[in-house]
């Protein structure tokens, strides 16, 4: 008997991060579906609605570029991770991963390796269209800080509840049309589709300050555009801290329902 | 190694040395891939118990799994990677793996090992499942239907692997449905009718058991022998005649032959075959439906 060690999670983990992403490179139609399609919404937003927001010199297709890149991570990590999840459940290729030495947690880490370099990947792309197309001023240093701990926060928030939400998805095949409708929702009323947020009912806003969503949008808008334009926001502030308790918080939700509700396989009939 | 029992599986109890070769059979729904579902720790036992390499499935299963080989029926393969590509993931997986290369080459999957899963043939597909469950060198491998889908040679390159894993003292559990590969591989054969054992024991004795059933005799035509078995001429000349024939039996029914003044030509027995013992077993079953 061998009495050699197996090998560490972090070198499985490894091993299924590049399967995964030669997976999705390979299989164009997920390319173009999953990635493409945020940055056209982008193209088309932003081309139709090009106004000033009331003489403040920030013109509505700047504002789209930065709130959409809480699209573009719904998208990577949300839709992908989920749908991702639940057709690996549904053909058997859990059961089979299962059938080895592998980890959960290295299944899951090889998932967050795809759906880290695809949001990275994405978010890149949304804020090249912003900067080269519309103009979108870069921010400095402290801005990109506040960046690099949100984008981290909302992709990990986003793929745990992803997770988290596959095993409610039935079959596969309607995993992208299911998790859509949480998506498109939270992107009207978190201030992605339309903003400024002030324009919907009160009680609407408060209903999505308990998703992430209008957090990331809106700190993105931080991020990117000037400091007057906090006055469109909710609360006529950044809330930068409630931003990171309510997106830690759902990392934390997110976390505890994946431990919760992860099943290897489908559920016996 | 013993097993418990499932709904589907009623009151199983197995064992398999180490080095020897156990073919589970029975029809579709027999309860045979259910069984493997509990022993490879899918599924819970509704009831019993189970034991494999002395460890609970469920409850041991990290230390389980690194021991172990399963090839499943079908699924669970990344369509867009390459064959050499996930083998390569497996191995990546075992403390001490086979080299992939080699494996590959011993499965005859040279020139498939750069084309994508979704693109392999069934019987591609089924040897990178099989080479799959090898490849982390297991002491024990439960192959479900594992030549199912493979053209005659890729099937006789699977026996000889099997032979050559038995010869290595690893034990295997194999379901099937084609008999002459459970007579040519397996030690044991346990025969499976709802959920519960129908029969078990070795091939060779299983047809034993059962005797000589069928005496071929070429004589002249138009014979009426008199004998208490039941006798068809299909081809003027060769008669067949059918009965559980000892070798009493075999010598009264040459000898009504000889009183009838026959010239008898060529006298053949021949003995049932797995075949014959499997379906006497599940008709039977049939019947009682």
């Amino acid at each position: 008997m061998t009495t050699l060690a197996l090998p560490s999670t972090a070198t499985t983990s490894l091993a299924r991060g590049w399967i995964e992403l030669l997976q999705f490179l390979r299989d164009r139609t997920a390319m173009i579906f999953t990635f493409a399609f945020p940055a056209m919404l982008l193209l088309l937003f932003g081309t139709i609605f090009k106004d000033s927001y009331n003489n403040t010199g920030v013109s509505a297709s700047q504002v789209y570029s930065a709130s959409m890149i809480a699209y573009g991570i719904l998208t990577t990590a949300f839709v992908t991770m989920g749908a991702g999840v639940a057709l690996d459940r549904e053909d058997g290729t859990l059961k089979r991963l299962h059938g080895t030495p592998i980890t959960p947690t290295a299944y899951v880490m090889g998932k967050l390796i795809l759906v880290l370099a695809l949001s990275v990947a994405e978010t890149a792309t949304l804020i090249l269209v912003g900067l080269l197309v519309f103009d979108m001023p870069s921010p400095d240093a402290a801005h990109w800080l506040t960046f690099a701990w949100l984008f981290l926060l909302s992709t990990f928030a986003c793929t745990a509840c992803g997770i988290a939400v596959s095993s409610i998805v039935k079959h596969a095949r309607t995993a992208g049309a299911i998790l859509n409708v949480p998506v498109v929702a939270l992107n009207f009323l978190s201030g992605v589709f339309i903003h400024p947020i002030t324009q919907l009912p009160g009680w609407l806003i408060t209903v999505a300050s308990f998703f992430p969503v209008k957090w990331m949008s809106q700190g993105f808008r931080y991020v990117f555009l000037p400091d007057s334009l906090k006055q469109y926001e909710a609360a006529g502030q950044w809330e930068l801290g409630r931003t990171a308790l309510v997106l830690g918080a759902w990392c934390v939700i997110g976390l505890v329902l994946c431990l919760v509700t992860f099943r290897w396989t489908e559920r016996d009939r | 190694m013993r097993y418990g029992a499932t709904t589907a599986v009623d009151g199983v109890s197995l064992t398999v040395p180490r080095g020897r070769v156990l073919a589970l059979l029975g029809h579709n729904g027999a309860g045979k891939t259910s069984l493997l579902q509990v022993c490879e720790g899918f599924r819970p036992a509704d009831g019993g118990e189970c034991r494999v390499l002395g460890l609970d499935p469920i409850g041991e299963h990290d230390a389980l799994m690194p021991r172990l080989g399963i090839m499943l029926q079908s699924g669970g393969m990344y369509p867009w990677a390459t064959a050499g590509e996930l083998l390569q993931l497996f191995a990546s997986f075992s403390a001490n793996p086979i080299n992939p290369e080699m494996l590959i080459e011993r499965l005859g999957l040279q020139k498939s090992a750069k084309t994508r899963y979704r693109r392999l043939s069934g019987g591609e597909q089924q040897r990178l499942s099989l080479a799959v469950a090898l490849v982390g060198r297991p002491e024990l491998v439960f192959l479900d239907e594992p030549t199912a889908g493979m053209d005659t040679e890729a099937r006789h390159t699977t026996w000889q692997l099997i032979e050559e894993l038995r010869a290595d003292g690893v034990s295997v559990l194999l379901t099937t449905h084609l008999l002459d590969e459970a007579e040519r591989l397996a030690d044991d054969v346990v025969i499976m009718r709802e959920g519960r054992v129908a029969a078990t024991g070795a091939p060779a004795a299983l047809t034993a058991a059962a005797g000589i059933d069928l005496l071929e005799v070429r004589a002249d035509a138009g014979l009426k022998p008199d004998v208490p078995f039941k006798v068809t001429e299909a081809t003027p000349g060769e008669y067949a005649i059918a009965g559980a024939l000892d070798a009493a039996a075999i010598a009264e029914v040459l000898a009504c032959f000889a009183r009838a003044g026959a010239q008898v030509t060529a006298v053949n027995t021949r003995r049932r075959t797995l075949e014959d013992v499997y379906l006497a077993l599940t008709v039977k079953a049939g019947a009682h439906r």
